[in-house]
């Protein structure tokens, strides 16, 4: 039995949306280096829709697998969307984590709300 | 190409110790407790092995407890020690801060029950200072036990010098030798120890299989009740193949050992040097007064774990102190103990090299690592603000 599932390694050593979106319009940041995760989200959001997402991650395998999974399940979708996204459904997506890995899901989750909550911060009109 | 980098966690068994192993699972295999031949058989190797081992760390065979490794023996040493001063009221230890958790937890368990355990500092160069150990002993001082190496960054501790200092004392010193033993030359008498744990597995020998050397006179308290094995004092049926392959794979290391530490010593020297090219990463612990074997580095701006998900990757097999590879939220508390902060010791590696590692492995450990750092730097937040200036480096 590995560590990890499959999926959390694939998104682990092949992460998916890497990097930085220098004229990002939501960016968020959750974590602190002292407890060993770190996770910031940079979303371009133009109509409503998520049309570009890039994370980067200082942690473990799996909150690097998270935030790509993450950023997977929200690219091209309504805000709306990416509001619901949940860290159970991260985790789903992942083919499960370890129970100790699940604050990783959730940082995932906290850190594209942070982003979104960034985005309302920016264009309170945009909050229906 | 495939590197196991992770010897202070365990070692291959030797050719001699799996043979000898058999041998006692195959032809040998009477407990020694029974009368007739295949068993008195048994109780004769036992007792050579008692021999044998004795000899390595100059002690009496009869001085010897074969236990089930080496927590048992941390654990045993420390309840026996502990009784021994309650006796005489005395219920004062002391230790030091990055001990295993063997001697730690039990010491925590001491102290629930009844005494004071002082836990002296390690310093940023993780070696214990035997003024300061001396300073410690009061009155009621019944035990000093701090480890002759340490298991994360290997440090080597002053032990003859702290051992000398407990004997001026009337106080008992016992030092987990763990991952000493079969390394680093250790001498019970020169070195002033009254107690000492080891295990068979760090040293090409089994797992499961450990000792207690307890010098003459030191009466033990018995962990596991029963028969009346080890001299009554460690009760149950001997593990005769796990102690005789320990006491063959321990013979062999006593009679390698200066020519392995001096290969093994310039491994690492060759690591060490290598690793310092990349930016912002730092040794841990004293650079000299190391085990052989033993390379810890922090990179700053990346967490251990996944560092070890990559190096396994590349075929590597090593640890790290990081919260995440130990399943709690604090990260080693050997790299705490040594003043670094959460935030970079997350970002820590040990290789722990073999006797028989090459220069192209080192060369291949050097390249590996340095490309999985870049590369966990090039998506790491913690690195971008550090690079920009946002926070200060701190290594």
């Amino acid at each position: 039995m590995a560590l990890y599932s499959d999926k959390v390694m694939d998104h682990f050593l092949h992460p998916r949306n890497v990097g930085v979106i220098e004229d990002a319009n939501a960016v968020g940041e959750v974590g602190n280096a002292k407890c060993g995760d770190i996770m910031k989200m940079y979303l371009k959001i133009e109509d409503g829709i998520v049309e570009d997402v890039k994370f980067e991650t200082f942690g473990c395998g799996s909150a690097i697998a998270s935030s790509s999974m993450a950023t997977e399940l929200i690219k091209g979708k309504p805000v709306e969307d990416a509001m619901k996204l949940t860290n159970k459904a991260v985790a789903e997506a992942l083919d499960g984590l370890p129970d100790y890995k699940m604050h990783c899901s959730v940082l995932a989750e906290e850190a594209i709300q942070s982003a979104l909550e960034d985005y309302y911060k920016n264009d309170p009109a945009a909050k229906k | 190409m495939k590197i196991y980098a992770d010897n202070a966690a365990t070692t291959k068994m030797s050719r001699t110790a799996i043979d000898t192993m058999v041998k006692y699972m195959e032809e040998t295999y009477g407990n020694p407790s029974s009368l007739y031949m295949i068993g008195q058989e048994a109780k004769e190797a036992l007792e050579e092995a008692r021999g044998t081992v004795a000899k390595v760390i100059n002690a009496e065979p009869r001085e010897i407890i074969f236990t089930s490794g080496g927590s048992e023996a941390d654990n045993q040493a420390i309840v026996s020690a502990a009784a021994i001063g309650a006796k005489k009221g005395k219920k004062h230890i002391i230790s030091s801060a990055f001990e295993h958790h063997a001697a730690l937890h039990t010491l925590a368990k001491m102290e629930k029950e009844g005494f004071e355990v002082t836990l002296l500092d390690v310093h940023e160069d993780g070696l214990v200072r035997p003024e300061e150990v001396e300073a410690a002993i009061r009155d009621d001082t019944c035990l000093v036990t701090i480890m002759a190496a340490n298991n994360e960054i290997g440090t080597i501790q002053p032990i003859r010098e702290i051992g000398r200092i407990c004997r001026e004392h009337g106080v008992i010193f016992h030092t987990d030798a763990v991952q000493a033993i079969g390394h680093i030359k250790i001498d019970v008498k020169e070195d002033n120890i009254d107690m000492l744990s080891a295990s068979a597995h760090k040293f090409h020998g089994p797992k499961g299989t450990g000792f207690l050397y307890v010098k003459k006179g030191i009466t033990l308290t018995n962990i596991i009740e029963g028969g009346a094995q080890e001299r009554g004092k460690r009760a149950g049926t001997e593990n005769v193949p796990g102690i005789m392959a320990m006491a063959a794979a321990l013979k062999e290391a006593a009679e390698n050992m200066d020519s392995a530490a001096s290969h093994v010593r310039g491994m690492r020297d060759r690591l060490i040097a290598g690793l310092k090219e990349i930016p912002h990463s730092a040794i841990n612990g004293d650079e000299e007064k190391r085990l052989p074997s033993n390379v810890n580095f922090c990179f700053e701006g990346i967490e251990g774990e996944s560092l070890l998900l990559l190096l396994d990757q590349k075929g590597i097999s090593a640890s790290s102190g990081s919260a995440c590879t130990s399943g709690s939220l604090d990260p080693s508390h050997v790299l705490l103990a040594i003043g670094r902060v959460h935030d970079v010791a997350h970002g820590s590696l040990r290789l722990s090299l073999g006797e028989d590692t090459t220069e192209e492995e080192v060369d291949y450990l050097v390249k590996s690592v340095a490309e999985v750092v870049k590369y966990l730097r090039s998506f790491s937040p913690v690195w971008r603000d550090l690079e920009a200036g946002k926070t200060p480096h701190i290594l």
